[in-house]
């Protein structure tokens, strides 16, 4: 049979998954982490704890500050010593809670065992609760508030919910890890997603590069019954695992510009996130852990940690025996999508799935040359974007003819930066003009949205 | 065979004077009617196209002059009140004179003063660096370096110092035309007026961090001590938001604010002689002792005058 994949762009690149032999194991508590208060797509959560409070492990530390925001929980036991501006890994301040950690003392009603909990809940508002109250965001690296997406407007309906186990990003293996180690969970995760849904059908997609994934998690389904719920094989392909691209491999269905998944009647939930349900709902723990890659082929060994959110970058590097001599750049997340580390004093924050070490060659950027037309950029763009005309586009800082060639679709995947023959900074310069872009729809949503309330007064 | 020839130049010659007509019928039926004052007035301009105005060039500043009322608030920076003056007279109204402005770059962060934290080997645009992340100094509101402004400038006024790695501009060259304002993505650039003989002060920086962390990130940052703004006998300098800002407007140009600064962040352009800080703060100093003792004799006196009433003792240190 076919592999399904989506249907257009995309490129294939090497998968490197060096540490996928490597379990997750969990790494030592630092002795202060620095929680942000801005580790969600939306507005920042709103601390409620003092300098000098006693906190324990899974007490809510910052309450969401919006509809679309999230709680944000203590992940160890100890004194707040401080709330004040700490520079992230981009180096821009962000508010955090500083907290000297002292034991590792569990708030009481959390569920530590490993006993499996395949109940699933009747009610689905009760679950979504749960989630909420969980302080659950996307796992998958854009961090959206999970309860928001489980919480479609009226009228739509959804129909299908996704697990989105690609893991299409070179070199990230936590993914993979956690469905070997945790299938279970994952599995009954989706189960209760499912659940809150109002019993849709579920898919739980795994590129073809992990036969043992996908055999365990088919084993697992066929041994806890739950009905309505498959695994699908995909062909490996970059960015499989974005949202779009993977509606559209699984449900051959478009999300158009601007809208939604759930405007096709897809919610699409990570395998990290689908865990954290699982732990948020039948076990009571908030997300205070997430498991992060540590990896690259400078790196003497290779690892997966199960690190408590707020632990110092430098603290999980030091358990890989330090940065080595030959690293020339730390990236949080994968090659492709990820982030330059500015700051290795930064904190981890709920979505930080991974910690690349790439050396001077593999970094090094061929100079740029003229642009010769070839398209090979429009071909690899998965969202169907001219990367190229978008590009002369920034440069000349036209912003409504972006926005006519959609620039705020643009997923930043890097497919057309990997494909130019030409290595044009394709993304680097759209990636600006889309925020510009984006800035501009918004201020004129506000502007409507105010002369629309002048007009009924 | 002259038959050919014959017939050739006579069909030709008629279907040229019958196109003709039809054009000429057409240009008459649809005629656009346009005031003759847009050319004369793009005619008075400086064509440079370069949109400092607010508008798409020249000839959208000479069609928005005609059709407004009172050139309030239409400005052409490159030509300054020259060109006001003669696009003033074309339309009869009256010339708003506008002091002369140039760009001032307000970060002194040189390689020396704010060391690099972390290498940047990406695509060099400070819109691009400025779009992942603070920047490879400690201080994330500086300068980045990689010359978006030097582009920008469609008159050759600013380039890159390869020293200090900071714009230089070029006062002789710079229009105020706002294009390297526009492009900066740190808003680091400012127009301040040009002052007498170009003689002028600023603040160097616009770091909104508290004062240790700044200093941390840069020797020569504004640490938002607050010196300056005491020191001011003018009210012209106003710290916000953990940085000095000096009002061109109420500026004196008395230099005192340079001379206590600690961190050397208030810069003087085009002053005929180097600044004696110590006789100024030596100035100042006698002052504000005179200052004192005068509130204090205030004060004794209106002690002695009314001891129930100290409103004038307080109003003498408002003062002061």
């Amino acid at each position: 049979m076919a592999r399904r994949t989506f249907s257009i762009g995309g490129v294939h690149p090497h998968d490197s998954k060096i540490s996928r032999e490597c379990p997750i194991v969990p790494l030592a508590i630092p002795a202060t982490v620095y929680i942000s208060v801005a580790q969600h797509i939306g507005a920042p959560a709103v601390p409620v704890v003092a300098p000098g409070d006693k906190v324990k492990v899974g007490q809510v530390i910052a309450e969401p500050g919006g509809f679309v925001s999230a709680f944000i929980h203590s992940s160890v036991s100890g004194t707040v010593k401080s709330v004040g501006p700490r520079k992230d890994l981009a180096g821009n301040p962000q508010t955090c809670i500083e907290i000297a950690v002292e034991g590792d003392e569990w708030l009481e009603g959390i569920d530590r065992s490993d006993a499996l909990v395949t109940d699933i809940p009747e009610d689905g508002k009760a679950i979504v609760e749960k989630i909420r109250l969980g302080g659950i965001v996307g796992l998958g690296g854009a961090t959206f508030p999970t309860h928001v997406k489980l919480s479609p407007p009226p009228g739509s309906k959804c129909e299908r919910v996704i697990i989105n186990g690609c893991e299409c990003e070179p070199y990230l293996t936590s993914d993979y890890r956690t469905l070997l180690e945790k299938g279970e969970q994952v599995v009954v995760g989706a189960a209760l997603l499912q659940k809150a849904m109002g019993g849709v059908p579920c898919t739980i997609a795994i590129e073809e590069n992990k036969p043992e994934a996908i055999a365990h998690i088919r084993e697992i389904i066929g041994r806890l019954g739950y009905a309505d719920m498959e695994v699908m094989v995909m062909k490996m392909r970059y960015p499989q695992g974005g949202e779009k691209q993977l509606i559209d491999a699984v449900m051959h269905r478009q999300v158009g510009s601007g809208a939604l998944p759930i405007s096709v009647g897809a919610v699409v939930q990570n395998v990290a996130t689908a865990l954290a349900v699982y732990e948020a709902v039948q076990k009571n723990k908030p997300l205070i852990d997430n498991s992060v890659t540590v990896t690259g082929e400078c790196l003497p060994t290779q690892a997966n940690f199960l690190v408590r959110v707020g632990t110092p970058l430098s603290a999980i590097l030091e358990a890989v025996g330090g940065v080595p001599e030959s690293a020339a750049k730390i990236i949080s997340g994968g090659p492709m999508m990820g982030r330059a580390v500015a700051n290795i004093e930064a904190a981890t924050v709920k979505g930080t799935g991974a910690l690349l070490l790439l050396t001077e060659k593999q970094t090094r950027r061929a100079p740029e040359s003229q642009c010769i037309r070839c398209g090979k950029c429009a071909d690899a763009c998965p969202m169907g974007l001219e990367p190229f005309l978008l590009n002369r586009l920034a440069k000349a800082g036209d912003l409504e003819a972006l926005e006519e060639n959609a620039v705020h679709d643009c997923i930043e995947c890097g497919c057309c930066l990997y494909s130019c023959p030409a290595h044009i900074a394709l993304l680097d310069n759209i990636r600006p003009a889309k925020g510009a872009v984006l800035g501009a729809i918004r201020a004129r949503a506000a502007a409507a949205k105010a002369a629309a309330e002048a007009a009924k007064k | 065979m002259s038959d050919i020839l014959i017939w050739t130049v006579v069909v030709i010659t008629v279907l040229g004077l019958v196109l003709a007509l039809v054009l000429y019928l057409v240009a008459k039926r649809f005629r656009v009617e346009e005031d003759p004052r847009i050319d004369e007035v793009e005619k008075a301009m400086p064509g440079a196209n370069c949109g400092g105005c607010g508008f798409a060039g020249c000839r959208a500043f000479a069609e928005k002059a005609v059709g407004s009322t009172s050139l309030d608030g239409i400005f052409c920076p490159v030509g300054g009140n020259e060109t006001m003056a003669k696009v003033a007279a074309i339309l009869g109204m009256e010339v708003v004179e506008k002091a002369p402005q140039v760009a001032v770059v307000r970060c002194n962060g040189t390689c020396e003063a704010r060391p690099r934290v972390n290498e940047y080997d990406g695509y060099s645009s400070c819109k691009v660096k400025a779009a992942l992340y603070s920047g490879d100094t400690g201080c994330s509101y500086g300068c980045l370096g990689c010359g978006d402004c030097v582009e920008a400038c469609s008159f050759g006024a600013l380039s890159m110092d390869p020293a200090t790695g900071l714009p230089v501009v070029d006062e002789s060259k710079c229009t105020a035309c706002g294009s390297c304002v526009k492009a900066c993505p740190k808003h680091i650039i400012e127009l301040r007026p040009k002052g007498p003989r170009g003689m002028r002060l600023w603040v160097e920086c616009v770091n909104k961090d508290r004062g240790p962390a700044v200093k941390k990130a840069c020797a020569n940052a504004c640490i938002a001590c607050g010196i300056c703004e005491k020191t001011c006998t003018h009210a012209a300098i106003a710290v916000k938001d953990n940085v000095a800002w000096i009002d061109p407007a109420l500026c004196k140009l008395c230099r005192e604010c340079e001379a206590v600064c600690p961190t050397g962040a208030i810069h003087a352009a085009n002053f005929p002689k180097a600044l004696d800080k110590e006789a100024v703060k030596e100035r100042i100093k006698i002052r504000q002792q005179k200052a004192k003792e005068a509130a204090a004799a205030q004060a004794a006196a209106a002690k002695a005058d009314a001891p129930a009433q100290p409103a004038p003792a307080a109003k003498a240190k408002e003062e002061e």
